[in-house]
């Protein structure tokens, strides 16, 4: 395998990579007003929490919170918002419509692998939820409360590989609770599943760090959820060492890398059943 | 047969729903003892109120969520040709029977909480306890039906009422206390939510408001849900007038 034919196949996977973000990030263009509602929505939820978790930490303003102070959990409740269209913890269900209605099959027999081309059309949503459902909240929480404000010029940096990392560790958690319906009809139990997980583990009702004892480190070790909002959110609160975020974003590097071949493994699995059924 | 096991399961899985909200109340009390000058039991009392009258107004009055697809897909018209009232059949279309189990799970969740707080259970304070989940199911449902009105006009908007529906969920789930100033007056007093949870709570614990609220308001919520419910009828019946001139 020469140089030159290495490197056109890497051109060619770009630009298809390139061509499907942005046909995912004009897909969602379109639904502007959804986004302005969702927007709006997730700044009300985020004065609700930021109320509540600043009572949580006021009952002994000196001392850190579980590790976080008033002004980190400030920031903290309001990146959170901000992260829920970013990462699309719910409401995507491309995949199982796909299955319901055989249109799956199209996607199979298209040149290239159905969970790639699913995570760059993914990628372009969430380049369009970044320019609009990420801002919002955290402008409008910026301008009502006071938040911390990040030091370090790194944290920058790895907040940003942080999101992307979790974009694609929620992309592959969707793609295989969606993927489930290639062998149920009934996904009633998977999904509740999914909302017990992405509701209390992923950081978004309170930092995990809260429960108390080992069960955080579990979480965080046992379960993709944390990878999912948690580890970004640290990072920009600039929670603890530096060695602990650096820890955090390799955790989720591993969990996109296990949950990619989970996806990877199923459709295999899911295709060869589709063939066997004759389709 | 099969319809029977399906439905345990959808049960099942309702059941979950107020258990999700009371585990996150009780996780952050495992970091703190106070939120907002109330203690656990206080406000675990605040929540099952809250829940119970949350999960009670979406069986009566959830479906009407549904007008988002009825309008864009254009079943609406079909609703308002017949003779009938177009609320009634948005409701009673798919009535969520399965519910049901949040509203058990709700309850025995205020029960715990009213066991375990320190409440002095007088005659009125049993009256108390029945007529708050009403009222301020009535409160929910009128915002229920109010939000849902907005569909009409912004049909991809209609995801903004649930800053108000849900969010009324989270807002009356713990004390008024713990809000600032403006978005107290829009939510806890301009739109009422106050009345659902925070003021029957006060008076089942004999407490006096921290903010200053006279007393009475705290018996009041059952005054607070009738002209509510007629502003919500309103609004409806102005948003069903429009929507049919405009000849969709």
């Amino acid at each position: 395998m020469n140089v030159a034919f290495v490197s056109s196949r890497v051109r060619v996977e770009v630009a298809t990579a390139v061509a499907l973000a942005r046909a995912g990030f004009r897909r969602y263009a379109t639904y502007r007003q959804a986004t302005l509602a969702a927007a709006a929505t997730n700044s009300v939820f985020g004065f609700l929490r930021c109320f509540v978790l600043l009572a949580v930490a006021a009952a002994d303003p000196a001392t850190p919170t579980a590790g976080y102070t008033a002004e980190q959990l400030a920031l903290y409740t309001w990146v959170s918002q901000a992260l829920i269209g970013v990462v699309a913890l719910w409401g995507w269900t491309d995949l199982s419509d796909r299955i319901r209605t055989g249109d799956v099959v199209s996607d199979l027999l298209r040149p290239i692998h159905p969970v790639l081309s699913y995570l760059y059309v993914d990628f372009g949503r969430a380049a369009y939820a970044a320019l609009t459902r990420f801002v919002v909240p955290i402008a409008v929480g910026a301008l009502a409360f006071s938040l911390y404000v990040p030091r370090q010029p790194a944290t920058y940096p790895l907040f940003v590989l942080s999101v992307l990392l979790a974009v694609v560790v929620t992309f592959a958690a969707r793609y295989l609770v969606n993927a489930v319906g290639f062998w149920l009809l009934d996904t009633r139990g998977v999904l509740m599943a999914w909302t017990v997980g992405t509701t209390l583990l992923t950081g978004l009702a309170f930092p995990v760090q809260f429960i108390p004892g080992w069960l955080p480190t579990v979480i965080w070790v046992a379960t993709p959820f944390p990878s999912m909002m948690q580890a970004p959110l640290d990072v920009i609160v600039e929670r603890g060492s530096s060695l602990s975020l650096v820890a955090e974003v390799a955790g989720q590097t591993a969990w996109a890398a296990v949950l990619l071949g989970l996806c990877w493994l199923v459709q295999r699995r899911a295709t060869a059943k589709l063939v066997v059924q004759g389709g | 047969m099969a319809y029977r096991a399906s439905f345990a399961i959808d049960l099942a899985v309702n059941a979950f729903v107020p258990l999700l909200d009371v585990a996150t109340v009780i996780v952050l009390f495992q970091v703190t003892p106070d939120i907002g000058g109330f203690g656990a039991d206080e406000v675990l009392v605040m929540f099952g109120l809250s829940a119970l009258c949350f999960a009670l107004a979406d069986v009566a009055v959830g479906q009407i969520e549904k007008i988002r697809i009825f309008v864009r897909t254009g079943l609406m018209d079909a609703v308002l040709a017949r003779p009938l009232s177009a609320l009634g059949q948005l409701l009673c279309a798919d009535l969520p029977l399965r519910k049901v189990s949040r509203v058990a799970v709700a309850f025995v969740i205020l029960v715990v909480a009213v066991a375990r707080a320190p409440i002095e259970l007088t005659p009125a304070r049993l009256a108390l306890l029945i007529v708050a989940p009403v009222a301020g199911a009535v409160l929910f449902g009128a915002i229920f039906v109010a939000t849902a009105t907005v569909a009409f006009w912004w049909i991809d908007s209609g995801e903004f009422a649930n800053a108000l529906t849900y969010g009324g969920r989270d807002f009356t789930s713990f004390p008024v206390t713990v809000y600032g100033r403006v978005f107290r007056y829009l939510f806890a007093y301009g739109l009422g939510f106050a009345f659902v949870s925070y003021y029957p709570t006060l008076a089942l614990l004999g407490r006096s408001d921290p903010l200053g609220a006279p007393a009475v308001l705290a018996w009041s919520s059952p005054v607070v849900a009738v002209p509510a419910a007629l502003v919500a009828s309103v609004i409806w019946r102005f948003g069903v007038r429009r929507y049919r001139s405009t000849g969709s």
